[in-house]
Formats: C-alpha cells, sequence, structure tokens
C-alpha cells in the first residue's frame, strides 16, 4: 500500500468522483496528491509538515491532502492523529512545513475566525460549567451566529429536553453529544472529530455515529475524523489518511487505503 | 501615638527561650524541623536589625527619595520571592514586579492623598513595608493557583479555544478563581480580626503604651489599606500573568520540562 510520490492522477474512479481535474495550473501536488484537482475541492494541503515535543518528532514529513467530504485519519495509539488534527485550526503550529485551508495559507487567516469555521471537537468532553444551553448559547454568541437549540440539540442526537440539563450530571456519552452541538452551534464548515468516541461503549458510539451520519444528510459540512478503528473510518468518512510513528503510509480513497 | 518604649537586649535574649521550646517539640516529635528553626531565628535576628538601622538612617535622613529607594528594594526582592511560588507560570518576574509596584505605589498614593498619613519616613516605611509585604504573599498564592488551575483546565481551556474564544475568554473562570485565592486569606482574617486573633500593629501599639483607641484605630486603616494593595497586586498579577500562557495566536503554550 505504500507508494511514495505516487501523485499522478490514478487512483481510480472513488477519487475522481471526490476531485474534480480542470489542470490548474499553478498547484503543486502533494506526494500523495493528485495533478490536476480543482482547488475547491481540496479542503486541506499539507506539505512536509513536522512537529516537534519535547525534543521528539511527533510528525515528520507529513505531506498529503484533504479534500471536501468526510475523511478520516487512522492509524496506531502515538502515530500523531490527533497532533495533526489540532494543526488543522490551528490550536498549535507546526515547527516545519505548510498547511493550507482552501488554497490558502492557514496562517493567513486570523486564527479566532478560522476555529469558528474548522471546529474541533476533543477526544473527552470539556463544556463549561452550567447547562447545555448555556454551552450552546456561548458558541453561538462567539460566533456571532443565531441558536436554534432544539434543531442543534437534535443534529447532536439530544433531544430538546436536554437543553436545561446541568453539564455536570450527563454521562459521557451524553457530554459528548453536547460537545458537538455546541460545535454545531457556530454553525462550521468544517468538523474536526478527534477520536469521539473513544470513551464510549457500543450504544453510545452508535449514538454518535448515527448523529454523524444524520449530520451529512443534513448540512453541507466536511468532517475530519480521527480514529484508530479502521472499521469506524470504513462506516464514517470516503477519504483515508494513515499514519504510523509521525508520518504519512498512505493517503486516498477509502475503497483503496482500507481495502 | 507618641508613646515609645525601650526593649534591652537581654529581653530579646530571654525570648529565645521560647526558640528553644519549639526546637524541643520539633526534636520530641520528630518534625525534622530544628534546622529551619535555627536559620529562621538567625535569619530573623541579622535582617530585621540590619533594616532597624536602615530605617533608622532613613529617619535620621528624614528625605522621601531614600523611602522610595527602600521601596523599591522591597518591591524588587519581593517579585523574586514570589516568583518562587509561582513556578508553572511562564516568566513571572515581570508581572510581579508590576503588580507590587502597582500595589504599593497606589495604596501609598491614596493614603497621602487623603490625608490619612503624612509623607514621611515615619509612617511610609513602616506602612510601605507591610503593604508590599501582603501584596507579595497575594499575588503569590495567586499566581501558585494560576500556575495549578492552568495545568488542571487545559482540557477546557482548549475546548473553549477551539471555539474560537480569545485567550482571555478561555481563561477567564481560571483567573477568577486564582484572583479569589491571593484576596481570600487577608478578607478572611478582616472578618475575624478582634475576635479569634488580634493583629500584630495593635498589639504593638499597646505594648508601647498607646491608647486602645489609638490602636484600634490605626489598626483598622491598616486593614482597609492592605485589603486595597492586596487586590490591586492580586487583580494585577493574574491578568498580566494569564497571557504568558498562550501564544499570540491565541494557543495554549505546552507546559515546561
Amino acid at each position: 500500500m505504500f507508494q511514495p510520490n505516487s501523485g499522478g492522477g490514478n487512483r481510480g474512479p472513488a477519487a475522481a468522483a471526490i476531485l474534480r481535474g480542470d489542470g490548474a495550473s499553478d498547484f503543486v501536488p502533494a506526494p500523495w496528491g493528485y495533478f490536476g484537482w480543482d482547488h475547491a475541492a481540496v479542503l486541506f494541503e499539507l506539505r512536509e509538515v513536522g512537529l516537534d515535543r519535547g525534543g521528539r518528532a511527533v510528525l515528520e514529513q507529513v505531506s498529503a491532502s484533504i479534500p471536501e467530504g468526510a475523511t478520516a485519519i487512522v492509524g496506531p495509539s502515538g502515530a500523531g492523529k490527533s497532533t495533526l488534527l489540532r494543526l488543522l485550526n490551528r490550536l498549535a503550529d507546526p515547527d516545519r512545513g505548510q498547511i493550507s485551508y482552501r488554497g490558502r495559507s492557514l496562517d493567513s487567516y486570523e486564527p479566532l475566525a478560522l476555529r469558528r469555521e474548522i471546529s474541533l471537537v476533543p477526544q473527552l468532553p470539556a463544556l463549561l460549567a452550567g447547562t447545555v444551553d448555556s454551552n450552546l448559547r456561548y458558541a453561538a454568541e462567539l460566533a456571532g451566529e443565531p441558536l436554534d437549540a432544539e434543531r442543534t440539540l437534535a443534529l447532536a442526537g439530544l433531544d430538546r429536553s436536554f437543553a436545561e440539563r446541568d453539564v455536570a450530571k450527563l454521562s459521557v456519552g451524553e457530554q459528548q453529544r453536547a460537545m458537538l452541538g455546541r460545535a454545531l452551534a457556530q454553525r462550521p464548515r468544517v468538523l474536526l472529530l478527534d477520536e469521539p468516541t473513544s470513551a464510549l461503549d457500543t450504544a453510545a458510539r452508535d449514538a454518535i455515529e448515527a448523529a454523524l451520519a444524520e449530520l451529512r444528510r443534513e448540512l453541507e459540512i466536511s468532517i475530519v475524523l480521527v480514529s484508530h478503528d479502521p472499521e469506524q473510518a470504513r462506516r464514517l468518512s470516503d477519504w483515508v489518511l494513515r499514519l504510523e510513528a509521525g508520518g504519512v503510509v498512505d493517503c486516498g480513497p477509502l475503497a483503496e487505503v482500507l481495502a | 501615638m507618641s508613646t515609645s518604649i525601650h526593649i534591652d537586649v537581654w529581653q530579646v535574649g530571654a525570648s529565645l527561650a521560647l526558640v528553644a521550646l519549639a526546637a524541643a517539640i520539633s526534636l520530641w516529635r520528630g518534625a525534622d524541623l530544628e534546622r529551619d528553626i535555627g536559620i529562621a531565628t538567625a535569619r530573623s535576628f541579622v535582617q530585621l536589625t540590619l533594616v532597624g538601622y536602615a530605617i533608622k538612617l532613613i529617619f535620621d535622613a528624614d528625605t522621601v527619595w531614600l523611602v522610595l529607594a527602600l521601596l523599591a528594594v522591597m518591591v524588587f526582592f519581593g517579585a523574586i520571592t514570589a516568583r518562587h511560588r509561582a513556578e508553572k507560570v511562564p516568566e513571572s518576574f515581570g508581572p510581579l514586579l508590576i503588580a507590587l509596584s502597582l500595589a504599593g505605589g497606589t495604596t501609598l498614593g491614596l493614603v497621602v492623598a487623603l490625608g490619612i498619613f503624612d509623607p514621611t519616613p515615619r509612617y511610609l516605611v513602616p506602612v510601605g513595608g507591610m503593604v508590599i509585604g501582603n501584596a507579595m504573599t497575594a499575588s503569590a498564592v495567586a499566581l501558585n493557583r494560576l500556575g495549578d488551575e492552568m495545568d488542571d483546565a487545559r482540557d477546557r481551556i482548549e475546548a473553549t479555544l477551539a471555539l474560537g474564544a480569545t485567550a482571555r475568554e478561555a481563561a477567564s473562570p481560571t483567573v477568577r478563581r486564582a484572583l479569589r485565592s491571593g484576596m481570600i486569606t487577608l478578607v478572611d482574617s478582616t472578618k475575624t480580626t478582634g475576635l479569634i486573633f488580634f493583629p500584630g500593629t495593635m498589639v504593638g501599639m499597646l505594648l508601647a503604651g498607646a491608647s486602645p483607641t489609638d490602636a484600634v484605630r490605626l489598626q483598622l486603616i491598616l486593614l482597609y489599606v492592605l485589603l486595597g494593595s492586596v487586590s490591586i497586586s492580586a487583580l494585577t498579577a493574574t491578568a498580566l500573568a494569564y497571557r504568558n500562557f498562550f501564544t499570540p495566536a491565541a494557543q495554549l503554550r505546552e507546559p515546561g520540562p
């Protein structure tokens, strides 16, 4: 599966369906990219991205393209998946290399506005003290968006009775859905999800996954999902980026990377 | 308030009997504090004696510039001392130095402007010392708490940043708790003063032969002045120091080694 510098537009029909080629002349593809991608179809472009922590390289020479739609970043623990996700809405910046979003360098965006457009839901729920509704309201106000709490809760797989519930009294699964709702209250264009079901039992995981599937049907939203579970990647994504030990081992359509 | 008393060196020496008692208790119960008690006793003797001579010099010279120089030295060493209590806060010296300067300057300035004390070394030196000392304790406690809270709340703060909140918005519950920690000790001790303990100034004045009314009034002034200075120092230290946890792009910095 590992084919460095394989960019050549020969990934097959699945890729063609996602990425419409029109021969954009100024586009230099990443090693995993495709010649002739339309800028609009490429969400994130990473070029030789590296990041060190504690004197150790957590990410090294990461080059990949992430298209619109649903992408799963998969790989074993410690592969650098969560770190990579945090780079995409500038919760951290890479030490080396470049990341672009919709054809523009990520650091040319104002970070706070960028984070409202590209919302990240962390692995563990971390809500503000108060009710679910106060959390949704906080997020909506930050983004300057009107809040339809009932619809937002429904999109996150929660009924409206949750609005007035104290977040401290919710189960972890319910808190995680409230986190998803809080992110959706900002009406982001991209949702970054860091292992959204890792702390949950099967029933709670299914509820989150159902909410995400519904979300993609209802909204024009792209999702980048970190998961250690290839099965979850199969269920939720159509494009896969596989990391191991801080480097990319494969990137492409689901059907080919996780064949 | 003009009464003064004379204390002989032998009286100070005799009080060492209580130090011996403290050391004996530590030895007997294995508290392992004998060495610290010895160091504390020796340091307090040397430091207070030196400061006593310094104050005598300043009183004799009777110039405000020497007072300001002494207070500046106190602020500087206060910030260095407080920094050791705030090890988890990156680059805490600057915020502490500003906090102590502002607390000392504003408080003493107001005290003089309101006509509570005359701008003479006899008032400014002891009041300045108390103000800066208490401001140091309050800002050290506040930043110590800030460091711990920022550690504990990393996930929540980053989750809030991820929504596009500013560093200030994301850190505000944490900064609020740290500020409260810095102020609460003095607020609580002010509540119970006179009931559970007699504060030092009042005790000193009574021992020196002042009337209880004068002693109480001066003590009240000092308590209120200290409340002001402690609030200013804790507020300034936390308001400046929390920024050091973030990058200009509102990213939470990695914790130090």
